[in-house]
Formats: structure tokens, sequence, C-alpha cells
């Protein structure tokens, strides 16, 4: 048995050598040259640049189309994600089986994800609002991963009136059905907690009116808003700085860095992925959240 | 900004919403979620009610068997206690049985021995009988013979010789019995 082993071993050994005897410097050496020649080759086919507007908030006010002043690209967005979100749930729920295919799976996965955070978030008789936190989820993380997919690269909800209508329209569904369940004692359990002594209502009673009428549809636009606007204002930075730099005129120095700069934006989009991802998980979590409140118990 | 425009207090940059905007994702929120309401989640929910019935059938079903074999080993385990009480009633009466048999095949075997005993006596001393006949006129012939010789002249039809032939064989038939060696017996 040992006698095999070391046989193979060799082999291999004797396999891997030609490869080995490239020493580590010379690699380096040539991938550096192989940069350098292929950031002159860039400049050559492609020209130089000379100038380069920062990214800044202009990048995301786009023109109209068609000749109106509203129809944009980020209308376009949204309209091909919503009807994106529509048929893929119209097909999945097409024919379902109980015993699921490969695609029913995917598709069960997702809605099993939403179910457990309105089953987690909103307790008996979450079910009512399955259907608005799919909706929710789904046009959210399609619409933010729009920013991360070629051809399109826009994050509709860096646009922050696409923020405010899913920020108010949460905020309709939880004030609604907090007032279906509570009638208009639902402004008292929203804004007075329990086991608070009464001489602290003063100070606590605004807070928590403002918590619950202001600062909850605020800061849930605010931050998808954000977040997607920092994100995709981040990669325009790295790619198109990068893409800059990699064809500056007369600098090679800033030709070589542009290519780390295009990697780091590589990686920047990677991280949006995940930011679009975890954007959409705490929209729809929250929304989750400020409905069980409404439709809970006071507390 | 043209001048003829409402100038807000305070300039909100990119967090200034934009009517079109707005409404274009109230509206296709809205739409979304009505399709997704009317279409879509109820087909899942449904699902998932057949799916934890079939579930909840299946443990039924499951739990019917059960039942069903408990009955099944209950009915057989007393049936096996049935059968093994017979098992031992049998043994027990095959045993009694063999007793008997034995007892009787010994109670016929000593009255067979017995039976063949008294017969064999029977037939010994009959036998007996008849050779004490022959032998005793055998030995009186003989006898009378002998003397004759010794004497010298024929005892032979004698009348008298005959007598005290008879007499001395039938002193001797009642007299030595007891003493001679008791071969028979």
């Amino acid at each position: 048995m040992s006698g095999t082993h070391e046989v193979v071993t060799q082999a291999d050994e004797s396999a891997v050598k030609p490869k080995r005897r490239a020493s580590p410097v010379l690699i380096v050496l040539g991938m550096l040259v192989a940069w350098f020649v292929i950031t002159r080759l860039t400049v050559l086919v492609s020209g130089t640049t000379t100038h380069w507007d920062s990214p800044s908030a202009n990048d995301f006010i786009f023109p109209g189309w068609f000749g109106t002043s509203w129809f944009n690209k980020p209308m376009f967005l949204a309209l091909l994600g919503a009807c994106g979100v529509l048929v893929f749930w119209l097909l999945a729920s097409r024919n379902l089986k109980l015993v699921p295919g490969r695609g029913q799976f995917f598709a069960e996965y997702i809605y099993n994800f939403v179910r457990g955070i309105g089953r987690d978030m909103i307790g008996p008789g979450y079910n009512r609002f399955m259907p608005y936190l799919l909706t929710l989820f789904s046009f959210v993380l399609v619409s933010n991963w729009f920013g991360e997919t070629f051809l399109f690269m826009f994050p509709t909800f860096s646009r922050v009136s696409y923020s405010y209508a899913a920020a108010l329209l949460t905020f309709a569904v939880y004030v609604g059905s907090g007032l279906r369940r509570h009638g208009l004692r639902y402004f008292k359990v929203a804004s007075v907690p329990s086991g608070v002594p009464v001489w602290l209502y003063p100070i606590i009673v605004p807070l928590e009116f403002l918590s619950s009428f202001i600062t909850r549809p605020v800061t849930l636009s605010v931050r998808l808003f954000a977040n997607m606007f920092a994100g995709h204002m981040s990669i325009m930075v790295f790619v198109g700085g990068g893409a800059a730099l990699l064809t500056w005129a007369g600098n090679v120095f800033y030709n070589v860095t542009g290519v780390v700069s295009m990697l780091f934006g590589l990686l920047m989009l990677l991280l949006e992925l995940f930011i679009g991802y975890l954007q959409a998980y705490i929209f729809t979590i929250l929304a989750a959240q400020y409905i069980g409140s409404s439709v809970g118990e006071a507390h | 900004m043209t001048g003829n425009e409402l100038v807000p207090l305070i300039d909100l940059g990119p967090l200034a919403p934009e009517l079109p905007e707005f409404l274009a994702g109230l509206v296709l929120l809205g739409l979304m979620w009505v399709v997704i309401a009317k279409a879509v989640a109820p087909r899942f929910e449904t699902l998932y009610e057949h799916r934890a019935s079939e579930i909840e059938g299946g443990i039924q079903h499951a739990e019917k068997i059960q039942t069903e074999a408990d009955q099944a080993r209950e009915l057989y385990e007393q049936k096996l206690a049935e059968v093994n009480e017979s098992v031992a009633r049998a043994r027990e009466e095959a045993k009694v049985r063999g007793e008997q048999i034995v007892r009787e095949a010994k109670e016929h075997a000593a009255l067979e021995q017995a039976r063949m005993i008294a017969q064999a006596r029977a037939q010994i001393s009959a036998e007996r009988q008849q050779a004490a006949h022959e032998l005793t006129a055998q030995v009186g012939g003989l006898a009378t013979t002998l003397a004759g010789r010794i004497v010298g002249e024929s005892l032979d039809d004698d009348q008298r010789a005959r007598r005290t032939v008879d007499r001395f064989l039938a002193d001797l038939e009642a007299q030595p019995v007891r003493t001679a060696p008791d071969g028979a017996q």
C-alpha cells in the first residue's frame, strides 16, 4: 500500500515540477509586463482620456424617453421589474404539485423564506399579509439587483420616489391593519406603551407617536434609498474612475492603477449584490414587524 | 429650476420626491400586490394546506395500521397461549396415559408370567409323573432282571416278585421325595 502511494506521489511531483520551476519572481514580472502591455493596448484601442467628471447626484437623473418628461430609464426598469416579478410568480404558482419539481422547489424556497419572516414577525394571522410581503421582497430584491445587472446597471430604488412609494404603501398597510384590528383605539395602542408610569406620558407619548407615524416610514424609505444610492455611486466611482484611469493620456502609472480600481469595482459589485439582498430582507422584515405591532395585542 | 416654479424651503437634493415616479411606484406595487394576492399566494397556501392534510392523513393511516397490527399481535399471543396450554395438557395426558399403559403392561406381563409359570409347572409335573410311571415300570423290570441274574434264575412272571417290586416302589415313592435334590423347583 505505502509503496504504491509513494509511486503516485513521485509521479505527481514529476508532473508538477516543470511548472514549479518557474520562480514566483518571474511570474510576478510576467504579470506586470502583461498588465503594462494590456493597459497600453487599451489606450491605443480606445484612445486617451484627459477629463473625468466624478459621479454625483446628477448621474441619477435621467432624461425622459419618447418625448415624455417622465418615462425614463428608472421607470422603465421599475416596469420591467414589476413585470418580471409578476411573470415569475404567475408561472411559479401555476400547476403546483404536492411533490415539488426543481422549479417549484426554488419558488417554494423563496415563498417559504418570506413566509418565515411573516410568521416570526406577525404571528397568527400572518397569512393575510403574505401577498404584500411577497410583493415587497420580490420587487425590492429584483430592483436592487438591477444595479448589478449589466445592460441595466441601475438600482431603481436609488431614485428616492420609489422608496417613498414603497414606504408609504407599507405605512398605509400597517396603519390600516391596525385600525381594522383595534378601531380608533389603534392610535392609543401605537403611541401609549403599556407599563409606563403615567407621569412619563408627556415625554413618551409624543415620542412613540412620532416613531410610529413619522420615523418609521421615513427611515424605511431613506434607508433603502441611501443604501442603493451610495452603492451605485461607489460602483460608478470605481468602475468609471477605473476606466478613466486606464486610458488616461500620458500617465502610465494612472493606466496601471486603473486595473486595480476596476478589480475593486468588481468586488464592490459583489458586495452590492449582497447589500441589495440585505436591503430587500430588511425592508420586508421591518414591514412585517410594523404590521405585527399593529395587529398584535397592545404592547 | 426656473424662477417661476415653487422653490422649497430647503433643498432636498436627491431626497426630493418626484410625482410621476412616486405614482408609478405606488401603482406598480399595488398591481403586483393585487395580482399576487388574487392568484399567487392562494395557490401556495392551498398547496401547503393540501400538503399538511396529506401528511396528517398519512399519520392517521399509519396509526390505523398500527392499531390493526397491535390487535393482530394480541390475537396471536392469545392463540399462542392457548396452544401452549393445550400442548402442556396433552403432554400431561400422555404422561398419565403412558404410566397407565406401562402399569397395565406390567400387570399383564406379571399375569402372563404367572400363567406361564403355572402352565410350565403343570407340564413339568405331568411329565414328571409320566416319567415316574415309565421309570417305575422300567426300574421294576430292570431290578427284577438284575435280581434274577444275581440269583441265577428267572424271576419273570412271578406274581410274588412283581408284588414285591411294586411295594418297594410304592415305598420309594412315598418316602424320599423331600430328601431328593430338588431340580424341578
